[in-house]
């Protein structure tokens, strides 16, 4: 326990880098995917080649992914925007499909009801579609976002890793501590988020809640 | 330096030997499937018996959630230093990883079968295990191949990384070409990596389609697979 208390900088740091690494790329992936995945229901063959490239690069291992950016985009290999570029990718092409499947989820009468009114385009997207949509959306957030988390630690082997570098750490020294210490900060890392994400998502859709039992 | 690459795996004498292309590829999917035998071996009767009673829901969904948030790296490394450095530990770690999606989906796939295709099966006069085998595992297969897909993935990915505790396989490019800033090299093992992720990929989603019931591959099966698509699905995202 004397290393925790000997190492909280460090471990604070690796903290903060973690998170950095992991949530940038969740955000970003939103960011993309959303309109994408609305520009794949507007005009639907782009929807299928789109979920089907999405499948062939999540397949794609991260450690490779880390390595074959550089080569492709001229990075540098240490460089951190090579995990974040990775992650980002995983993260929208995991999305990708839950986007479409969300926004055509929304029932037809609903969007007929919508334009009737006299909503445009934008309007209807923004505040009938995508709210209908948001379950979906962050079931597919959430498998995101606990998977970059664990993911991003890989990085710690070319050197860019957040707590993955206490794993290096802890075993170029034979020194257990500093593992243990990175995985059980790591899956708390992936457990908070995934609570903060269910949070907001009770929060963006109070309808949800009117028909419980409990509050009936 | 795709230029690198190209000279790096057009090179005769790189494929040959125990060092060479052609063995390390051997070597990856040698791991990858013993492994991947022992989680399926392990995971697939709990799956499915978990999933015939229909309980035990909350054991497969939180381990199937706690798996996907384990750092590969920590696993793998606080293996190697409890249990020693060798092939065991990092088969262990594999195998650890490969147990949840199977053992999640198949209890998915098995548990949400139709109640009333259940108790019609029993009406016929079929006993718990004709159930089991004749009714419940093949609705279930789609969602139980997705299962063993996604845990090839993580597995075939994840023995890259093992050469960071030293093993064998094609991390050892990724890993011998990083410390010796090779970045030719470490192309190689990434680019080989992956290909084989896809093609192993590939290989699932065609057992997929010809180890269907053809009787549920028709309108029967695009049902299912919306429903699996929109919901929180433990393992077919992946």
């Amino acid at each position: 326990m004397t290393w925790v208390g000997d190492n909280s900088t460090l471990i604070w740091e690796q903290l903060r880098e973690h998170l950095f690494l992991s949530l940038l790329p969740m955000l970003l992936g939103l960011l993309i995917s959303v309109p994408l995945g609305y520009v794949a229901t507007r005009y639907s063959w782009l929807a299928n080649p789109l979920v089907a490239l999405g499948g062939v690069l999540y397949s794609l291992p991260s450690i490779a992914l880390f390595i074959v950016l550089p080569a492709i985009i001229g990075t540098k290999v240490l460089s951190a925007a090579n995990i974040i570029i990775a992650l980002t990718i995983y993260a929208v092409s995991l999305l990708i499909r839950n986007v479409i499947d969300g926004l055509r989820s929304v029932p037809e009468d609903v969007l007929q009801a919508a334009v009737s009114v006299g909503y445009g385009t934008l309007r209807r997207v923004v505040t009938i579609d995508l709210p209908i949509a948001v379950p979906v959306i962050f079931a597919g957030l959430r498998v995101v976002t606990v998977a970059n988390i664990s993911m991003v630690s890989v990085g710690a082997i070319i050197g860019i890793g957040g707590l993955g570098e206490l794993f290096t750490l802890g075993f170029q020294q034979d020194f257990l501590t500093p593992i243990v210490v990175g995985v059980v900060l790591s899956l708390a890392l992936a457990l908070l988020a995934d609570v903060l994400l269910v949070g907001l998502q009770r929060l963006l859709t109070p309808w949800a809640r009117v028909n419980t039992p409990k509050e009936a | 330096m795709v230029q690198g690459f190209l000279d790096f795996i057009s090179d005769s004498a790189n494929w040959a030997g125990a060092e060479g292309i052609g063995n390390r590829i051997l070597q990856h999917l040698g791991y990858t499937f013993l492994s991947l035998l022992i989680a399926t071996l392990i995971a697939l009767p709990i799956g499915l018996l978990i999933g015939h009673t229909r309980r035990g829901a909350f054991v497969a969904i939180n381990t199937g959630n706690a798996a996907r948030a384990l750092p590969t790296l920590g696993l793998l490394t606080l293996i190697v230093l409890l249990i020693g450095i060798g092939q065991v530990p990092v088969i262990v770690a594999l195998v650890v990883l490969g147990i949840p999606p199977i053992m999640a989906s198949t209890y998915a796939g098995v548990s949400g079968v139709d109640r009333s295709t259940i108790d019609a099966a029993r009406g016929m006069g079929m006993t718990g295990r004709e159930i089991l085998t004749k009714v419940e595992i093949p609705i279930a297969l789609p969602l139980i191949i997705s299962g063993l897909r996604s845990a090839t993935l993580q597995i075939v990915s994840t023995a890259t990384v093992a050469a960071y505790v030293a093993l064998g396989g094609l991390g050892r490019y990724v890993i011998d070409g990083l410390s010796l800033r090779d970045f030719p090299q470490m192309l190689t093992g990434a680019v080989l990596v992956a290909v084989l992720a896809i093609l192993l990929d590939l290989l699932f989603a065609f057992a997929g389609r010809y180890a269907v019931s053809a009787g549920l591959t028709g309108r029967l099966r695009r049902k299912t697979d919306t429903k699996t698509s929109t919901a929180p699905a433990p393992a077919g995202v992946q």
